[in-house]
C-alpha cells in the first residue's frame, strides 16, 4: 500500500496572490478555488454577520460586468458557490474546460473591481436575502439556536468566535453600504487570497493563465489576523426552551485550534465515541440502554481554537440527567484507560480511506482545491496534505487518552438543555435559562 | 499584458465527452450485472438496486420497505449489529441506503484492495439478513423516535403533507418513513415476508465501478453474489407505477398550522408525467428556465428582485409513474402570499403569456449540456448514474446522447411543454406557516383553506 498523494505546484505573484495548480486529467472539468483569508472571527461585537453577508454581494456582479455573477458562468456550464465560516471564506466554480479563462476573468473582476457593482438596492436585497436565509436555517429548525446559545457561553463577548458566522439579526438590519467599503479595501486584495486551479490543465498554461488575469491587481497590505483566548473556570449550564418534541443535551470543551497539538487525537476521539454503532456512545446510549435516539461527538477544528462537542437526543420519557450521566461515564473510561487496540485499527483503517476517498473530486466543497487552499492559508504550506496524514497515523492509544484527559474536564464545559417550550424542568439540574436571538 | 476588461472572454468549444463503456451479463440467478471501469482512485463502488421501494408498501403498512431496508446492516450469520458495524469500519467502507419511490439502491464504496471482503459483507447482508425480532424492536421505536421529531422539522412536515395531497392514497403517496400507526402494525415477520418476496435476484440489478477490470468485477460478483437465490415459491406483485393515481381537479389551498412560525414552507405543483416522457428533455429545459437552476425565473423573482426568501426553485421529483412537479421554497412569514402570487403568475407566464426568450433558452440549455461531465467524477458518480439506467429502462448510449437531445430542445418546444405539462388550473399550494398570519391573505388569492394536521 502507497500512500494517497496530493501533488501541486505554487508560485506567488507579485502582488501577494498565491497560485497552486494540480493537475488531475480524468475528466475534462477544472476546479477553481479562491480563499479570502477573512471570516466573522474578523468582526467586531455588533457589527457581527458582515463577512457572510459580504459574500452574498460577491455574486451581484462586479465593474465590468455588473449583470450578476451567475449567468456567464452558468451559460458556460460552470457549477458555482462560496461560503463563509469563522475563519475563511471561500469562493469555487467548476467548468468544463472550455470556460477556464472566462472562470478566472470572473474572479479577478469581482476581486480587483467590486465596489462599483454593488448598489444601496442590492445591498439591500441581500440584507434580506440573508435575513431569510438566518430564518430558514436558524430560527425555523429544531435546535438551530442551541449553537449561538453554546458559543455565546464559551467564549467571553470580546473574543471573535463569541458570535455564529450567520450574525445577530439586529446587526445584520443596522448594516451600512458604507461598511462594504471598508471592509472590501482590507480582506478582499490579492495578498490576502489563494487561488487553486485543479483538473484537465497543463501547470504552466494554468500559471500564465493566473498571471494574466490576476498579475494586474492592486496588492494591498496583508490585514493583521486576529488572535484571542478564552478559558472556563466552571461548569456553565443552561436551558433554552424550542419547538421540539424531545429533549437534547450538548456538552462542549475548548479543545486545541486546526493542527495544532492534540486536534487530531480529539477528531479520532469523537469517531471512537459516536461515529457508528460500533462507538461507545451509541452502542451504550443509543444500542445497548436506548435512553437516547441519536448521539453525536466532534472535534470542532478551526484557526483559532477549536472546540470538542457531544450531543445526544432524549428517547421518549427520558431523563437528560440519566443521559449526561452515561456520557460522563463513558468518558471517563476512555480517560482512565484510553482507546482499546481494536478502536485503533479501526480508525486507522478509516483514516487511510477517508484521505483517499477525499482526492476523488477536483472542486467543490472539500475536493481538492478546496483542500490545497485549506493548507495554504492555514499552514502556508499546500503540501501539507502528507503531514496532515501523519497526524492521525502516528496518533496513539497514549496519545488520544492524553488529549482526552487533558481536555475533557467536568469542571471547565458548556453544558446546554434544550427542552420543549414550556417544559424547562425537563433540563439537567441547576440550568440557567439562557436567551438567544 | 493588462487584461481586456470590456466584455469577458469567450467560452471555447465544448470538449469532448465520452461515458465509459458499460459491459453487461446476467448471472445464472438473473441478477442484472453493469460494469464500469474507473481508474481515477483505487476505489471501487459496488450499487445493488432491488424492487422494493416505498411504492411497494402495502396500504396498511407505510414504512414497511424502508424499515426492511434499515434492517439490512443489523445482522447476517453470526455477525451482530455491531460486528457488520466493526466490519465494514475496518475496510473504510462507505455504506448507504436510499428508499426510493420504486426501488431501494444499497451502496457500498470501498478501497479496490478490499473490494472482495466488501462485496462478501453486502451480500451477506443484503441476501442474508438476520432479521432479528430484539433488533427490529429498537430500529422501529427509532424510526417512530424520528418521526415525531419530524413533526417540528418544517420541510419534513410540507414534503410529507404534499404527497398526500396529490397522490391520496396512491402507494406514491408518502414518505419512506411511514407513519406511526403504520409502523406499529408492522412485524418483524412482515419484514421477512417483504424480504422474501422482493429481495430477488431476477428482479435486481448491480453495478460495479472502480479500479478494476471488467472480468475481475464479474468475478467479484459471480463469487459474492452468484450463490443468491430466487425463492422457490416466488410471490406476485405489481409495480406503484402501474397504478394510475386518482385525477386532481380545481386549485386548492392547505395549510398546516405552525404558530408563530419565522417562515413558512411552500409547496406549490401538481401531479406531472412519467420520468419515460418523450418530452423529458425538453421538459429538462423547461424547468431550468423556470426554477432549476440559480438563474431562473422562480428563483431571481422571488429571492434576487423581492428578497423574500434564501432561495426558491422548482423541480420534477421523477420516478415510473407520474412525478410530482412543485415549486419548493421557504419565505418570511409577512411575504407568504406575495410569493405564493408570484410563484403563481410565473408557472402560468411560461405556459404562453411570457414565453422563453431566446437567451433564456439558451442558458439552460447550455448550463445542462456543458457541466455534464462533472457529473461522472467518481465511482460512485458512475455506478450510480448506471443504476438509473436500470430503473427507467434506458439505453447504455444515454449518456452518450443526453447533450445532443437537450440541445434540440427549441423555444417552441420549451412553450408546449409548459402548457402540457403545468396546469395552473391544478395547482395545489401547501403552506406550512404561521396559520393565523397568513390565512386572510392566502384565502383572498387562492379560495379557502383546507386546514390539515402534520400527520395528515
Amino acid at each position: 500500500m502507497t500512500s494517497p498523494t496530493l501533488p501541486f505546484t505554487k508560485h506567488t505573484l507579485a502582488n501577494g496572490l498565491d497560485v497552486i495548480v494540480h493537475e488531475a486529467h480524468q475528466v475534462p472539468i477544472v476546479a477553481i478555488n479562491i480563499w479570502y483569508h477573512v471570516g466573522s472571527k474578523d468582526e467586531r461585537p455588533g457589527r457581527t454577520g458582515f463577512a457572510h453577508l459580504f459574500e452574498h454581494l460577491m455574486f451581484e456582479g462586479s465593474e465590468h460586468h455588473p449583470g450578476g455573477y451567475f449567468p456567464p458562468l452558468q451559460q458556460a456550464g460552470a457549477l458555482l458557490n462560496g461560503s463563509t465560516n469563522t475563519d475563511r471564506t471561500n469562493y469555487w466554480e467548476v467548468v468544463p474546460t472550455s470556460a477556464v479563462e472566462l472562470a478566472l476573468w470572473m474572479e479577478s473582476d469581482r476581486m480587483g473591481y467590486l465596489l462599483p457593482a454593488v448598489t444601496a438596492e442590492r445591498f439591500e436585497t441581500q440584507r434580506d436575502v440573508v435575513l431569510n436565509e438566518r430564518r430558514q436555517n436558524y430560527e425555523n429548525r429544531p435546535y438551530g439556536m442551541a449553537m449561538m446559545a453554546i458559543t455565546s457561553t464559551l467564549y467571553p463577548p470580546d473574543h471573535p468566535y463569541h458570535w455564529m458566522t450567520i450574525g445577530a439579526a439586529d446587526d445584520i438590519k443596522a448594516m451600512r453600504l458604507d461598511d462594504v467599503h471598508e471592509f472590501f479595501r482590507t480582506y478582499y486584495h490579492p495578498a490576502n487570497a489563494s487561488l487553486t486551479l485543479a483538473g484537465a490543465i497543463d501547470t504552466p498554461r494554468a500559471m500564465e493563465l493566473a498571471e494574466r488575469y490576476f498579475g494586474d491587481l492592486r496588492p494591498g497590505p496583508a490585514p493583521a489576523q486576529v488572535t484571542a483566548a478564552a478559558t472556563l473556570t466552571r461548569e456553565h449550564r443552561l436551558v433554552l426552551e424550542d419547538r421540539v418534541e424531545l429533549p437534547r443535551v450538548y456538552m462542549a470543551w475548548h479543545s486545541p485550534a486546526m493542527f495544532a497539538d492534540g486536534d487530531a487525537e480529539m477528531d479520532l476521539l469523537g469517531d471512537l465515541l459516536a461515529n457508528g454503532k460500533t462507538s461507545r456512545l451509541y452502542r451504550t446510549l443509543v444500542y445497548e440502554r436506548r435512553i437516547a435516539i441519536d448521539v453525536s461527538a466532534y472535534q470542532g477544528s478551526r484557526e483559532l481554537a477549536g472546540f470538542f462537542l457531544v450531543a445526544a437526543t432524549a428517547a421518549p420519557g427520558q431523563s437528560l440527567t440519566d443521559i449526561a450521566t452515561a456520557i460522563d461515564s463513558e468518558l471517563h473510561a476512555v480517560i482512565n484507560d484510553g482507546p482499546t487496540d481494536a478502536e485503533m485499527q479501526r480508525a486507522a483503517a478509516q483514516v487511510e480511506a477517508h484521505f483517499l476517498y477525499r482526492l476523488q473530486t477536483v472542486g467543490g466543497f472539500g475536493g481538492k482545491s478546496d483542500q490545497l487552499n485549506a493548507y495554504n492559508v492555514f499552514c502556508g504550506d499546500p503540501g501539507y496534505f502528507s503531514q496532515d496524514l501523519t497526524r492521525y497515523t502516528s496518533a496513539t492509544r497514549e496519545s488520544v487518552q492524553a488529549a482526552a484527559a487533558r481536555l475533557l474536564r467536568v469542571d471547565a464545559r458548556v453544558v446546554l438543555s434544550v427542552v420543549p417550550n414550556g417544559q424547562p424542568a425537563l433540563a439537567l439540574a441547576g440550568s440557567e435559562p439562557v436567551s438567544v436571538s | 499584458m493588462a487584461v481586456d476588461r470590456s466584455s469577458p472572454p469567450p467560452v471555447g468549444n465544448d470538449p469532448l465527452f465520452h461515458f465509459p463503456e458499460i459491459v453487461r451479463h446476467t448471472l445464472a440467478n438473473g441478477l442484472d450485472l453493469r460494469t464500469i471501469e474507473h481508474r481515477a482512485a483505487p476505489v471501487v463502488t459496488l450499487v445493488i438496486q432491488i424492487e422494493a421501494g416505498s411504492g411497494a408498501d402495502p396500504g396498511n403498512q407505510e414504512g414497511l420497505a424502508a424499515i426492511t431496508a434499515d434492517m439490512v446492516d443489523e445482522g447476517t450469520g453470526s455477525l451482530s449489529a455491531i460486528d457488520v458495524s466493526d466490519a465494514l469500519s475496518r475496510i473504510g467502507g462507505d455504506y448507504d441506503v436510499e428508499v426510493g419511490a420504486d426501488v431501494v439502491t444499497f451502496g457500498l464504496t470501498t478501497l479496490a484492495r478490499f473490494a472482495d471482503r466488501g462485496a462478501t459483507l453486502l451480500a451477506d447482508l443484503i441476501t442474508r439478513p438476520s432479521l432479528r425480532e430484539t433488533d427490529f424492536t429498537r430500529v422501529r421505536q427509532l424510526r417512530l423516535d424520528r418521526l415525531r421529531q419530524m413533526k417540528d422539522v418544517a420541510p419534513a412536515v410540507a414534503e410529507r403533507a404534499f404527497l398526500r395531497l396529490i397522490y391520496g392514497a396512491h402507494p406514491y403517496g408518502h414518505l419512506s418513513i411511514g407513519n406511526d400507526a403504520a409502523l406499529h402494525a408492522v412485524s418483524i415477520a412482515d419484514v421477512a415476508a417483504f424480504h422474501g418476496g422482493r429481495f430477488v435476484p431476477s428482479q435486481s440489478t448491480m453495478v460495479i465501478a472502480g479500479d478494476m477490470t471488467h472480468q475481475a468485477m464479474r468475478a467479484l460478483a459471480e463469487a459474492s453474489f452468484g450463490g443468491w437465490t430466487n425463492s422457490p415459491t416466488p410471490v406476485a406483485w405489481g409495480r406503484a407505477s402501474e397504478i394510475e393515481p386518482p385525477a386532481e381537479s380545481g386549485t386548492r389551498l392547505a395549510i398546516v398550522p405552525r404558530e408563530r412560525a419565522a417562515q413558512s414552507e411552500l409547496r406549490i405543483g401538481h401531479l406531472a408525467v412519467r420520468r419515460n416522457t418523450p418530452d423529458y428533455s425538453a421538459l429538462l429545459v423547461m424547468n431550468s428556465v423556470l426554477g432549476g437552476q440559480f438563474v431562473s425565473r422562480v428563483n431571481l423573482k422571488l429571492r434576487e428582485e423581492k428578497g423574500y426568501t434564501y432561495g426558491a426553485r422548482t423541480g420534477f421529483d421523477w420516478r415510473r409513474g407520474r412525478a410530482p412537479f412543485a415549486v419548493h421554497t421557504s419565505v418570511h412569514t409577512a411575504a407568504t402570499a406575495d410569493a405564493v402570487k408570484d410563484a403563481h403568475a410565473e408557472i402560468e407566464g411560461l405556459r404562453g403569456a411570457r414565453p422563453v426568450t431566446e437567451k433564456e433558452l439558451s442558458l439552460a440549455k447550455a448550463s445542462l449540456t456543458r457541466g455534464y461531465p462533472r457529473n461522472f467524477e467518481t465511482a460512485g458518480n458512475v455506478a450510480r448514474a448506471v443504476a438509473q439506467l436500470a430503473l427507467y429502462g434506458l439505453p447504455d448510449t444515454y449518456f452518450q446522447e443526453f447533450m445532443p437531445k437537450v440541445n434540440a430542445v427549441t423555444g417552441d418546444d420549451v412553450t408546449r411543454v409548459a402548457a402540457t405539462h403545468l396546469d395552473p388550473s391544478r395547482l395545489t399550494t401547501l403552506v406550512v406557516g404561521d396559520h393565523a398570519a397568513i390565512a386572510e391573505s392566502l384565502s383572498r388569492l387562492v379560495g379557502d383553506a383546507l386546514v390539515i394536521s402534520p400527520e395528515i
